[in-house]
Formats: structure tokens, sequence, C-alpha cells
């Protein structure tokens, strides 16, 4: 186990919770709330020693994306892709 | 001047000896199962050239088991020509000292211990052919003397029927046939009258009964179930952003999950784009089960095959205006054909890969195997000997001096990473430094970079075709390729004046929406589902049912 913490300040509020995803083999869960101002990602990942890979991702998607956001991952070995893909639909249930 | 002495037909006379050495368990042209090893030890001879037929998906396997138990005394130093070298015991031959050269295309699943015997020296690998390669030098400099293939079923007078898997068998035949080789078939069974004749029996010097039906795998069924959001997005994005961009009508897609999410929103996705008729009509194609939907919602016109697919004999047999069938009612493959239409009368190639260097080079060695490639590489590049227009290939000309032509379009779609930690796009491919390691004349590449059209990733469409130099090649691929190394080098301000262009198109470009990408767009989301689609004529292997 590992966790990751990315924080970003700035941004627009979003407006309402949201929870996509499950943690299952190669999946993850995302759980978005409200937060004041700035975004702070948490990641619990299963799988260690890609810090620099969840770093990456996570600011790519808050520089696409600048919101104000408390965001927690549950991660069960998901790839970048389904890592992004999952952030974008937890996203589009929030705003 | 005629030399005196010269004799021109060494080969009937050297044909003529053996088969008389072997006469003691022939019966007419029928060959006693239970001789099949003493068979090979007084016919094979030290160094022959011998193809026993591994296919990608058939396996003469009782005619291999056999040699793999022949005395290593007696035949030794056997140059083997085998398209696949898949089953274990196509190693053992060169364990044993049966075996000692091998020319070849694709090796997947004995790709480790294939590495092992090459570094261990017990194996020299002549070439890594594709398949039209390798069947073009049967005819050329690797003609077999002897051929081991496989059939569904013999009369006794030598013909045979190779039902829906013909695959490599007549190409084998024809080369080993007419030049004076010797070619035993393994049957599943002797009847009085064959459905119908795939192999003259004049082609055949013998046949056996094999212990088993011959061995065949179910290679490109893929389970829609396994199929996630990710692969959903990719197959919109390839849809959106290369089949309805360029019209492409007439394809061959690579094994993959990716490619059967593209098959399995045709009828969905790609109906609400209102692409019926304006794409994906003629293919060149395995009979891929994910494709069952799009032809029963009346998407495709024609279907060629290379070889089978097992469980879709009787959907086929039913549907003889999509596939190619004999007067019996079954699928006729063949791989040769299927393989010179893909490379020349289709115009797009997409398929899937482990790595994909900054400019594009792929392959799918990687350390420690060496894996091959099967028909790729053909339709995977660019027939330069092309003289026919089509939309899609004339879409894709550069220059207008008048002799400009067009391009095959040569598609990588790929995720970024494989898995969580192993990056698809690289420095450098394992393939460079696997030929060194093996003493192979060239890196075994896939398809090369200056071939490849497009690369499709989550992230979007690199359109290299339309970048102006290496420079925007490499910035371009940089923009689609993640947090990946290579992908690292990307550059807002770079990718911006690329999207402007053209050359980079990410998913708002091209009216994608990534939330959309949902299990729920797919036609059928279970092996359950394809066969109630097909009105119950699938019939997956039982791996492949969970009732």
């Amino acid at each position: 186990m590992q966790r990751i913490v990315v924080e970003r300040a700035g941004g627009v509020p979003v407006s309402r919770r949201a929870h996509v995803g499950a943690v299952a083999s190669g999946n993850l869960e995302v759980l978005c709330e409200p937060a004041g101002a700035g975004a702070r990602i948490t990641v619990e990942t299963s799988v260690d020693g890609y810090e620099p890979v969840w770093r990456a991702t996570l600011e790519r998607f808050l520089e696409r994306n600048p919101i104000a956001a408390t965001i927690e991952i549950n991660d069960f070995g998901a790839t970048p892709a389904m890592v992004s893909l999952r952030l974008e639909q937890a996203l589009e249930l929030a705003r | 001047m005629p030399v005196l002495g010269t004799r021109w037909n060494t080969g009937a006379v050297d044909k003529a000896e053996r088969l008389s050495a072997i006469a003691f368990a022939l019966s007419g042209k029928v060959l006693d199962a239970s001789r099949l090893v003493d068979v090979l030890e007084r016919l094979i001879r030290p160094g022959d050239r011998v193809c026993l037929e591994g296919d990608n998906q058939k396996q003469a396997d009782f005619l291999s088991r056999s040699l793999a138990a022949v005395d290593p005394g007696i035949v030794h130093d056997v140059h083997l020509v085998i398209s696949v070298l898949g089953r274990p015991e196509h190693i053992d031959l060169f364990e044993r000292g049966i075996a000692r050269r091998v020319d070849f295309s694709f090796s997947g699943p004995q790709s480790l211990r294939l590495a092992q015997l090459v570094d261990d020296g017990r194996v020299e690998i002549g070439a890594i052919h594709t398949y039209l390669e390798l069947f073009g030098r049967y005819f050329v400099d690797l003609t077999p003397k002897i051929a081991l293939v496989a059939a569904d079923a013999a009369d006794a007078a030598g013909n045979l029927y190779t039902g829906a898997n013909t695959e490599e068998t007549p190409t084998i035949v024809e080369a080993t046939a007419f030049r004076n080789g010797i070619v035993i078939a393994q049957v599943n069974e002797l009847v009085d009258e064959l459905p119908r004749v795939d192999v003259p029996a004049s082609w055949i010097d013998a046949v056996v009964v094999a212990d088993r039906p011959y061995a065949i795998e179910p290679l490109f069924t893929r389970d829609p179930a396994e199929i996630d959001d990710v692969t959903i997005l990719m197959a919109m994005l390839a849809i959106r952003g290369v089949y309805e961009t360029h019209r492409v009508k007439r394809l061959n897609h690579g094994i993959g999950f990716d490619t059967a999410a593209i098959e399995l929103l045709l009828p969905t996705y790609a109906e609400e784009l209102g692409l019926r008729d304006e794409i994906c009509t003629h293919w060149a194609l395995n009979p891929h089960p994910t494709l069952i939907p799009a032809i029963e919602c009346g998407w495709v016109r024609s279907v060629h095959c290379f070889g089978g697919e097992l469980g879709m004999e009787r959907y086929i047999a039913a549907r003889p205006d999509i596939f190619f069938t004999g007067p019996d009612g079954s699928l006729r493959s063949n791989r040769a054909l299927a393989q010179m239409a893909g490379l020349y009368a289709t115009d797009l190639f997409i398929g899937s890969t482990l790595q994909l260097d900054r400019d594009a080079n792929s392959s799918t060695a990687t350390r420690g195997r060496i894996a091959g490639f099967g028909g790729a590489p053909n339709m995977g590049s660019d027939p330069r000997g092309r003289r026919h227009a089509s939309e899609p290939w004339l879409a894709l000309a550069r220059g207008d001096d008048g002799i400009a032509r067009g391009r095959k379009l040569v598609v990588q779609l790929v995720e970024t990473f494989r898995s969580s930690g192993v990056p698809t796009f690289v420095e450098r491919l394992d393939a460079v430094d696997m030929a060194g390691k093996a003493g192979l004349a060239i890196a075994p590449v896939m398809i090369y970079g200056d071939d490849v059209t497009h690369v499709v990733t989550e992230e979007g469409v690199a359109y290299l075709y339309k970048a102006e130099n290496v420079d925007d090649r490499r910035a371009a691929l940089a923009a689609i390729a993640g947090v990946t190394p290579v992908g690292m080098e990307r550059r807002d301000e770079r990718t911006n004046a690329l999207r402007a262009a053209g050359v980079v198109a990410y998913p708002e470009d091209l009216g994608v929406r990534r939330s959309d990408a949902r299990r729920s767009l797919l036609a059928a989301t279970s092996m359950a589902d394809l066969v109630r689609w097909s009105g119950d004529l699938y019939d997956p292997p039982a791996r492949f049912r969970s009732w």
C-alpha cells in the first residue's frame, strides 16, 4: 500500500459529491466532494513504486480541470488511462 | 554446352527411393498410424528441410508429436520451416537435436523457451518472416523436401477435406508436391465421400488417421465482458478520428480487445453517427465472434478469412452471403490469399502492439522472448506496388505533381500503459537488444514507423502522415503518449499548434466525450449476448461459457 497526495491552489469549486468506479483488479474508485479552495487528491494504491506516474497523471488532470475539490482515490492496479477516465467521469457528475 | 552425365530428375528419383522405403507401412495411400515414428525415421534424412504444418490456429500435432519421438541418432539436424512454432514438441525437436535450424514467422506461446534455446546455442534461426514472405520462400529457396500437414478428412484415394480451417494446407502442399517433395497428411477421419475436395489426391503421398483430432486454438475469440471503458474510449476515437474521417470501407482488424471493441460499437455508436454503408463494409478478417452483431445489423457485405474460428462453423454456414463458403456450406479459409488481400486490397490495417518508440516503430518482442510476428507486418505496411485508387488511400496522397499516389492507412491502437507500471511508449524497443543477443541480422520490428499513418491512444489521435518533418512526428506522438517517458516530452505550445494543423486531435476535437465511454455502448457485453445475436448458431468453446 502506498499513499500519494497531490495539491493545487485556486480553482472553481465542484457543486456536488460524486462516486464512480469500483475497487476491483485493474480498476479504482474515485470519490469527489466540493471544497472551499484548492484541490487535494489523496491516492491509496495497492501497487507500490509508481509515484512519479501518479503525480504526472494527477497534475495533468488538474491542469486540464482547475477545480476546487477533495478527491479520494482507492486504486487496485488501474492503468493511468483508467485513472484519467474515472477522474473525468467523477468530475462530470460533480460539476 | 550440356554437361555429359548431368541428370535432370534427381528429385523424382530420390522421391521414389524414399517412398519405396516406407512402402511397408502403406496400404495404397493410407499409412498405418502405429508405424508412423518408424516411417519418419526411414523417410527423413539428416539435414532435410521439413515443413511441419503449425498454423496460427490448426496444428498437425499427431505428426509433430511423432516427429519429436524419432531417434535423434537417425534423424538429426533437420531444417524446420514452420509458420507458427507454437507447440511444446516443436521446441522439443531442438532440445532433442532432431532439428537444428528454423525459419518461422511466429512463436507466441513458445517465445520464452525459444529464447532460451538460442541462448544455449541449440537452435539456429534462419530468419523471422511475415507469413507471406515465408510462403513466398517455400517457392524459392525454402522449398520443403517433406511436408507434414493436417486435414479434417481424407478418402482412400488421398483427397483432402480441410473444412473451415484450410489455412495454409494448400500452400504448403503445392510448394512440396510440385518439387518432388513428399506430403503426408494427418486426418481426423477417413471417409468414403468427402463433402468437398480442398487438396487433390495426386498432390498427396500418404494419409494417416491421427490418434485424436488435430489441435486448434480459438485465437480470435474475445469475451466482451472483459472490455473496459478505456478500450471503449479508444474504439470511439478510432471510429471518429480514422474510420469516419477517411471513410474506410475495406479493412483488416488485428487480434485483441481493442479491435473487438470497435466491432461491438458499429451497430450502436457508429450507427448513431450514421456511418452504416459508409465504413467497414468489406473485410479481410478471421471470423471474429465480436463481428456477429454488426453482421446481423446489416453492416457487413463480405468477409474473407485467414482461418476458421472454433464455434463459428454453424453461424458461418448460415451466412453464405457474407463469408466465402464451399458447395458443402462450410467456410473456405486460406491464409496466403487472405494475407495477399490484406496487403493489397484493403485500405486500412489497425492493430495493437506491446511497444512503440518515439518514431512509432512497433514491436511485440519483449525482454527474454522471441515472439516473431504473423500477418501484421504484411497488412501493416504500405504496399508500394499498389496501383488501384480508393477514397481513403487517395486522401493520404502528398504532393500534386501529377504522379502523386496514395497510402495505406496503418493504424496502431494502444493504451499508453499496458499495466499500471509498464509503458507502451518507450525510448528504445526491446527488439533492438534482442536482435543482437539472438544473432539476427535485423531487429524484429513488427511495423516500421514510416509505415504508420495514425496512432490512437486513450489521449487522442496522432495523424503522423500529416507531419511535415521528424520533429513534428515525434511531437505529435508525444502529445498522445500520456505520462510515459515519451509523453512527458509533450509541450503545450507545440501541441496546440499541431492540433490547429490537424496533426493531433484530442477527444474534444473529434466530438468524443470521455465520459460517454461506457460498457452500455457495446452491442454485446457477454459471450451469451453474442450467442443470442447469432440466433444460437454460434457455439463458443467451453472455456468461454459461464453457463
